[in-house]
């Protein structure tokens, strides 16, 4: 059977990171491929380079046999590949049908947009997709996301799409719907539509998938019939690298319990969660996007302050309902994300890290200039930030040592209890061990810490314990022997597996 | 050691430069256009014209200094040339009706901290973006005043209430206040925990909540301070002459957002310094003064104004393109 498409040699760098390296790739008529890796594997820089968003450095395309070059999603869309994107690209204020047609609507003769043709078709399109119910004149901002989903779909067909790529499809959606999704997949395929099936959860890919192939750190670590392959084989595939020595965690004296949370819920993302975390200790949370971790974090930290379940700081009930309340508490937060809660970018080194101090850096209403520029020189040498000085702007520095600041500007509210989310996403390698010898020298201090991570093998080999988050609740706890790759990687990723193995 | 020396004393004015780079540059426009347009007519440099460019325009760069606040926290007030004029009025009115001088001063500055604090928590608290609240404080504010005063001119003032002709050693009372609340303000900016915070919020929000810092009383304060300086720049605005216009001068609140932009307050939020806007409503008045003095029709100085615009948004994304380019380490 010929590919509909098919990739050889892939390369694909952004600002000297690497992020696919010679990728070879193919899609059928009448297949479902499935794409999976961990977060960061790049799987979404591959969709996108299918999908003409982004253009290989290296490695050819070719499209039913013909070499091609996308320069545009438009270019991509005319060869016949369309993408349904994760967040849904579609205009909340226009109808459906103009939805569907968007860019490619139907004309008269005097050039006008021809709204019964482009109603008509709209409707067509629906009915294939089994869509009777959703009305092409309803305002797309009003469907729910399952509908939008399908309204998507219909505009990729609207474009006569022979491959059509899905990412994450079933990410926000409730059980119902995916089944619905998956019968409309399976449809489309028998129908002679290639499908490229980005997912994490396992299931799905066994009761859909004809091949799979699986990215690991921008390489490809193998593509094999869905027939030769179990979940375990598979996790081990995508998270299954030796843990090298990037992780010192030391071993440290587990102290008294700092932090108690006794069935802590916020609205339904996180719901009846209960941790204890030590003095001494590297807790570590595992689980995918969207899993609720960082939700949680969110709620402990009292910027979502909890709906319900109560807090416990060295064994006395806490009430947090703002981080202001949460940094009298002895507790400090490392965003997930650098650029939208961890730091004034335009601001200084300097400026930064006093931002959570400066109520003891003042006397009175002014601001001590000594005092807090003695702090900042001293977090720079003591976190080994790479700077011209404390007055550099923050936006001119490199993302570790952006996330050394992060750190430095929490470590000077003296916190006991630090939760890191994400501790060194998006940062180099060198500057990665840098930080995770610090959070070990912390801990061995006496601080505990709640470590939030999609890397597996940061995970792994950071925390003295592993718990697994999966829908809002913690379905799994490991200890650091039990902790592998393959028993964590199927807690994260299995249906209704709640792995007590500690 | 005299090398060395050297080294820290260059490295001190590169700091010095890329910290005011702004400032910098209006102040050496402001220099430059001395020079020129002096050494072309000798009488752009006597001192009635001096007491002109610097005295009557006081007013404005006051008004820069609380909406560059207002700016640098991540808001913006179109309303503010519409808050001066009723400010005026009102000062005007109770100095007419023989309320003593200091009540006459005073009161306007109240109701404008009073007024722009409820549109700062109108902007806080019920997150409604400040342009479209102070767009609706604009027309409350000029409809208001065109129906009180049916467009008629208040005279008759006590002499005690033109504070801004007064003089101490020869130069008049407003300059001391643009450059005493100008400084003042600086060093509140820089050294006050809480100007520091006004810089944060504007500069990222989030981050700032997440620190423990309060975005809504923050964007409050902003807003009443900004209150505070319409109150004196209306003060300024309504004794310099003997009478007081019930129409300001059309487009102030123009001029003011300008001189705040090109004295290098990013419109973005989070950075500027009032010295800059201060220097640009300088600059603003010296080109308008030079325009005469050169013979060029007045009509050109709203049209040189937007040249200099948007010369300065390319000078500033250029110094940024390269601060980024040369910077990262």
């Amino acid at each position: 059977m010929t590919s509909l498409i098919e990739l050889n040699g892939i390369s694909k760098s952004f600002a000297s990171v690497r992020v696919l390296q010679d990728i070879s790739f193919d899609v059928r008529a009448g297949e479902v491929h499935a794409l999976l890796g961990e977060n960061g594997a790049g799987k979404s820089t591959l969709i996108k380079i299918m999908g003409g968003v982004h253009r290989a450095d290296t490695g050819e395309m070719h499209v039913n046999g013909n070499a091609v070059h996308f320069t545009s999603p438009r270019a991509a869309a005319a060869n016949g590949i369309a993408v349904v994107h994760q967040e849904l690209l579609l205009f909340p204020d226009l109808s459906v049908a103009e939805n569907i047609f968007m860019g490619h609507a139907p004309r008269t003769g005097w050039g006008a947009l021809d709204w019964p043709q482009m109603r008509r078709r709209s409707r067509e399109l629906l009915d294939r997709l089994q869509s009777h119910h959703i009305d092409v004149d309803a305002r797309v901002g009003s469907l729910s996301v399952a509908n939008r989903q399908r309204v998507e779909i219909a505009r990729a067909l609207s474009q006569d799409a022979r491959v059509l790529i899905m990412d994450e499809p079933t990410a926000s959606l409730v059980e119902e719907d995916v089944q619905q999704l998956l019968s409309i997949v399976r449809m489309l395929r028998d129908k002679g539509v290639g499908i490229v099936y980005v997912s994490h959860k396992l299931p799905e890919i066994f009761a859909l998938a004809d091949r799979v192939t699986v990215l690991r750190d921008g390489a490809r670590v193998g593509t094999a019939p869905i027939g030769e392959l179990d979940e375990r084989k598979l996790v081990s595939m995508m998270v299954g690298r030796p843990i090298d020595q990037l992780f010192p965690k030391q071993e440290t004296k587990i102290g008294a319990p700092l932090l108690e949370v006794r069935n802590l819920s916020f609205g339904a993302v996180v719901r009846d969660v209960s941790l204890t975390l030590h003095a001494g200790e590297i807790l570590g949370i595992a689980g995918l996007i969207g899993s609720g971790r960082t939700e949680l974090a969110l709620t402990i930290f009292g910027i979502t302050p909890a709906t319900s379940g109560n807090i416990l700081v060295d064994g006395k009930a806490a009430r947090i309902g703002s981080p202001q309340q949460a940094r009298d508490f002895g507790i400090a937060y490392v965003p997930e994300d650098r650029g939208l809660q961890g730091l004034v970018r335009s601001q200084s080194i300097q400026e930064n890290i006093s931002l959570t101090v400066l109520k003891t850096l003042a006397t009175g209403p002014l601001i001590d200039h000594r005092k807090e520029e003695k702090l900042a020189r001293d977090s720079i040498a003591r976190f080994g930030i790479r700077a011209r000085g404390p007055r550099q702007i923050v936006r001119q520095l490199s993302g570790g040592n952006q996330q050394k600041v992060v750190l430095a500007k929490w470590l000077a509210t003296e916190p006991r209890i630090l939760i890191m989310d994400e501790p060194t996403r998006g940062i180099d390698v060198g500057a990665k061990s840098e930080i995770h010898a610090l959070m070990s020298a912390l801990a061995a201090r006496g601080l505990g810490i709640l470590m939030i991570s999609s890397e597996l093998p940061e995970v792994l080999g950071m925390s003295d314990r592993v718990l697994v988050m999966k829908n809002g609740t913690l379905v799994g706890e490991f200890d650091r022997t039990h902790a592998t790759a393959e028993a964590v990687g199927a807690a994260m990723t299995l249906a209704n597996h709640s792995g007590e193995a500690a | 050691m005299a090398i060395a020396g050297a080294v820290a004393r260059r490295s001190a004015t590169s700091r010095l430069v890329e910290a005011y780079g702004q400032e910098f540059v209006v102040l050496g426009a402001i220099i430059a256009l001395f020079v020129i347009v002096g050494a072309v007519n000798a009488r752009f440099l006597n001192d009635n014209n001096l007491v002109n460019i610097f005295s009557g325009n006081a007013y404005i760069a006051v008004a820069a200094i609380g909406m560059s606040l207002v700016i640098i926290s991540g808001h913006i007030d179109v309303s503010v040339g519409s808050l001066i004029g009723v400010l005026a009025t009102i000062a005007g009115t109770l100095a007419v009706q023989g309320y003593p001088v200091w009540i006459a001063w005073s009161v306007p500055v109240l109701v404008g901290i009073v007024i722009n604090a409820l549109v700062g928590a109108l902007i806080a608290y019920f997150r409604i973006p400040s342009i479209v609240v102070t767009l609706g404080m604009l027309s409350i504010l000029k409809g208001g005043l065109i129906s009180y005063t049916g467009g008629t001119w208040i005279t008759n003032m006590p002499p005690a209430f033109f504070i801004a002709q007064a003089r101490l050693f020869g130069i008049p009372a407003p300059v001391y206040f643009m450059v005493a609340l100008t400084i003042l303000m600086a060093l509140w900016m820089r050294y006050a925990s809480l100007g520091r915070s006004i810089y944060a919020v504007g500069g990222n929000v989030e981050a700032a909540r997440a620190s423990g810092l309060y975005p809504e009383r923050i964007c409050v304060l902003a807003f009443a301070l900004h209150g505070f300086f319409a109150g004196i720049a209306a003060l300024l605005f309504a004794t310099q002459l003997q009478v007081i216009q019930s129409t300001v001068p059309p487009n102030l609140e123009l001029t003011v957002i300008t001189a705040a932009v090109i004295g290098g307050v990013s419109i973005l939020g989070g950075t500027g310094t009032v010295i800059g806007s201060t220097l640009a409503a300088i600059l603003f008045a010296c080109i308008s003064s030079a325009l005469v003095f050169l013979n060029v029709s007045a009509y050109w100085l709203r049209a040189v104004l937007g040249l200099l615009i948007l010369a300065t948004v390319l000078a500033d994304m250029a110094r940024r393109r390269r601060h980024r380019a040369g910077g990262r380490l």
